[in-house]
């Protein structure tokens, strides 16, 4: 056998833990209220265009993108607006959401297609596919809910060579994606096909771990119709659905320090939002709902849901049959990269993939100890920092030197904390460190 | 209030420890402590013992009564350096000198820098040097190896090891083929399976080697340490040997007699005073190379592998500063 493509510097192996690979996607029944915050894209957060007592169809355009990395935000549920106000989200903080009173029959706003026809032939043009893509909201899946409309305009003087689809979903529990691979196969490929004729590029990887045989087999049969789309399986290795890293893993390049991918020709954009490319360009259909994966160890039912955005956690955990006991942490994503929520009202949002229920004994850290140099983390460390080094610059608040260190490149993987013997909160001063530094750098324009 | 944890990312560890690190190491030091014990019976079950108790206890006074802070003494490290430091010393050393040279070990070469993960020397090799400098003829009379099944020989009976003999019978204008020829001298099969005078842990290569992979495997050390001194001293040795074979002997002898491969295997790997990243782990273990085979070949001693890897381990925060991990990112793309 010949030995899988993977990135070559650091990584770790988590236990993966997939127990939720064989739900189907099943769909959620609606919430009572629902909450969309406004602010559900990287970037600028949306301006409402709804105000208190409004009706709102499913599908309606309810908040304009602002400022040039931004995105437009739909009603995920025809009803009434309740009010516009702060609302919980994911990282903890009060930040403005529509609230809607969701109605039972739903409305769907005019021009949407929602049957399950699928459409092969793509008519839109360049730039109307741009213009489609801007106008329903569509946003990176992946986690990073970067606006795909900004990814898919490359500046003047760069040349997009590869598209690279992420279907690697590294991060361990989650499913959402595999589960879209194998359910939405073709909607996925004339999604990437659609991508390809905006990039004007004339091949696409789709890279998926090899966790994942029966996504790969099956994409690749399909593939077969579809063509400059290739199928590239990879080793199992977090975090390889980092951008950087997935690059290197499948066509061996390194994109320079503080660059982006259009750096070495490369535009990564991942499967849901494939698919959520194909609705919206095909179907006129705007992002207003994705797969979310429930799972962990003490969950009763893992399940994949097809969840509209603004469905609190709550209804997630119960479609699951219910909170066990023991639940000690919930982490809206993966446990790598996850963030802990507070509260079962936060609602699922455009970048919500998964959440993990983690038990009480499995929800805390180990004591931290003296760090002991064995250089774990900075072998683990994807990216070739020295994660013990500038934790310890961020700890003295030697920024400057920390900067040289290269610490914004450090991509929040984890790898370093999960790996550290001593049980040192090596990316919460990474964090710590990364947000001062950046400060600096900003100060400094 | 939330009845929820709430920590930043990762959720989850790889379950790694100091304390799993430690007892892995233990783990790989126990094919050696079976070949001492074979060939030196019940002086190195002593001598293990001694060392390791003296410095579990001198571990726990200073951290419970001189620092009066938490006693960390169950996390392994102390037992290591317990072991490493009866490793390298003869199984016939008296008791006492043993425990000052644990009080040093644990005292100064560990504790007054800050205890574990702040000593920048090897601590059993500070407590090795110290009572080498301190008491050379205890330290240098090494018991001739009796394996426990084999008759004859009483446990009185001391000898050189085959390095001090080497350096003697060169000093004394012998050729390297007259020096081998010596009776006293061990065979070649001998000096690989550790049938020889010398200190508990310089005995057995592939006592040393099974743990050394052992520790590989479980990745509590990395291979560029060992394989780079090793390397060095093969090669440099190689070299003189090929120029002169009358005064250089060849140079597997090296590889297999003194504490070459304990000292490369277990001391300069220590993961506390050696390098943090792999290319700086190469320049260490080069360094640790040359100077344990020009105090061998030219120096008033007969092994040096000791004072070279304390050398270098000063030389450990320079090397950490100059030479990094390679950056993602920071070389050119081949188009």
């Amino acid at each position: 056998m010949i030995a899988l493509k993977t990135f070559k510097k650091g990584g770790v192996h988590p236990e993966e833990n997939k127990i939720s690979a064989h739900a189907p996607i099943q769909k959620l029944p609606f919430p009572k209220q629902a909450i969309v915050p406004l602010g559900q894209n990287l970037g600028a957060p949306s301006k409402p265009l709804v105000k208190r007592g409004d009706e709102v169809n499913t599908g309606q355009l309810i908040a304009k993108a602002e400022g040039f990395i931004a995105a437009n935000l739909h009603s995920p549920f025809t009803g009434k607006v309740l009010k516009v106000d702060d609302a919980i989200d994911s990282s903890g903080y009060r930040r403005p959401a529509i609230f809607i009173e969701v109605q039972e029959e739903e409305k769907w706003e005019e021009g949407i297609d929602t049957s399950e026809a699928i459409i092969r032939e793509i008519k839109a043009d360049k730039q109307a596919i741009i213009d489609q893509i801007k106008q329903c909201g569509i946003v990176g899946l992946g986690g990073a809910t970067f606006p795909t409309h900004v990814k898919l305009m490359i500046p003047d003087g760069k040349k997009a060579e590869y598209l690279i689809i992420n279907g690697v979903e590294c991060e361990p529990y989650l499913t959402s994606d595999h589960r879209l691979m194998l359910e939405k196969g073709e909607e996925m490929l004339i999604g990437i096909k659609i991508l390809m004729k905006a990039l004007e590029v004339e091949k696409a990887i789709v890279g998926i771990e090899n966790n994942k045989p029966d996504a790969i087999n099956h994409l690749s049969e399909l593939a077969k119709q579809y063509a400059g789309i290739s199928i590239q399986p990879l080793k199992v290795k977090y975090p390889q659905g980092g951008e950087k890293q997935l690059i290197k893993a499948t066509v061996n390049r390194e994109v320079p320090s503080g660059k982006l991918p259009i750096e070495v020709g490369c535009i990564v954009s991942n499967v849901g939002t494939a698919v959520a490319v194909y609705e919206a360009v095909q179907k006129n259909k705007p992002l207003i709902e994705r797969v979310v994966t429930v799972t962990g160890k003490a969950v009763k039912k893992p399940s994949n849901f097809m969840v509209r955005v603004g469905t609190p956690v709550q209804m997630l955990i119960e479609a699951a049959e219910g909170l066990p006991d023991n639940t000690g942490k919930i982490i809206n994503g993966g446990p790598m990269m996850g963030k802990a929520i507070t509260s079962l009202e936060v609602p699922i949002v455009k970048g919500s993939s998964g959440i993990l229920l983690m038990k009480n004994e499995e929800s805390r850290r180990g004591i931290p100890q003296t760090c002991i140099r064995c250089s774990k983390c900075t072998i683990a460390c994807p990216m070739g920092l020295e994660p013990f080094l500038l934790a310890k610059m961020a700890k003295l608040s030697l920024y400057e030197r920390a900067e040289t260190e290269k610490i914004m490149d450090c991509i929040e993987c984890g790898s370093c904390q999960f790996t550290c013997p001593s049980n040192l909160p090596l990316l919460d001063y990474l964090r710590l460190g990364k947000n001062k530094v950046g400060q600096i750098i900003r100060s400094r324009k | 209030m939330s009845q929820f944890t709430i920590s930043g990312s990762p959720h989850v560890h790889g379950e790694e420890s100091v304390k799993k690190i430690m007892y892995t190491v233990v783990l790989a030091l126990v094919p050696a402590i079976l070949v001492s014990t074979y060939f030196f019976g019940l002086d190195a079950v002593r001598v293990l013992l001694i060392a390791v108790i003296s410095c579990l206890f001198f571990e726990w006074v200073i951290q419970k009564y001189l620092i009066k802070g938490p006693v960390t003494i169950t996390d392994g490290s102390a037992v290591v350096a317990g072991l490493l430091l009866a490793f390298n010393v003869p199984a016939n050393l008296p008791w006492w000198i043993l425990v000052i040279g644990a009080l040093v070990t644990i005292g100064i070469g560990k504790m007054s820098f800050g205890g574990l993960g702040k000593n920048p020397f090897n601590p059993a090799l500070v407590g090795r040097v110290f009572m080498l400098i301190s008491f050379p003829v205890q330290m240098t009379s090494w018991p001739v190896a009796k394996p426990i099944f084999a008759e004859g020989l009483t446990d009185a009976i001391t000898g050189p090891t085959a390095l001090g003999l080497l350096k003697e019978g060169l000093d004394a204008g012998k050729t390297v083929d007259q020096i081998l020829a010596d009776p006293s001298m061990p065979a070649y099969l001998d000096r690989l399976t550790g049938n020889m005078s010398g200190s508990l842990g310089e005995m057995s290569a592939i006592a040393l080697i099974i743990g050394g992979l052992f520790m590989i495997w479980r990745k509590v050390i990395d291979w560029q340490v060992p394989v780079s001194i090793i390397l060095t001293v093969f090669v440099f040795a190689g070299i003189f040997h090929l120029i002169d074979p009358t005064f250089y002997i060849d140079p597997t002898f090296h590889l297999f007699t003194g504490g070459l491969m304990l000292g490369a295997i277990y001391m300069a790997t220590d993961m506390v005073s050696s390098p943090m990243n792999i290319s700086g782990k190469w320049i260490y273990g080069i360094g640790i190379g040359l100077i344990t085979i020009i105090i061998r070949m030219w120096g008033a001693y007969p092994e040096g592998i000791s004072f070279a890897i304390l050398i270098m381990n000063a030389f450990v925060p320079l090397i950490n500063n100059s030479f990094k991990p390679k950056r993602f990112g920071l070389v050119a793309n081949k188009k």
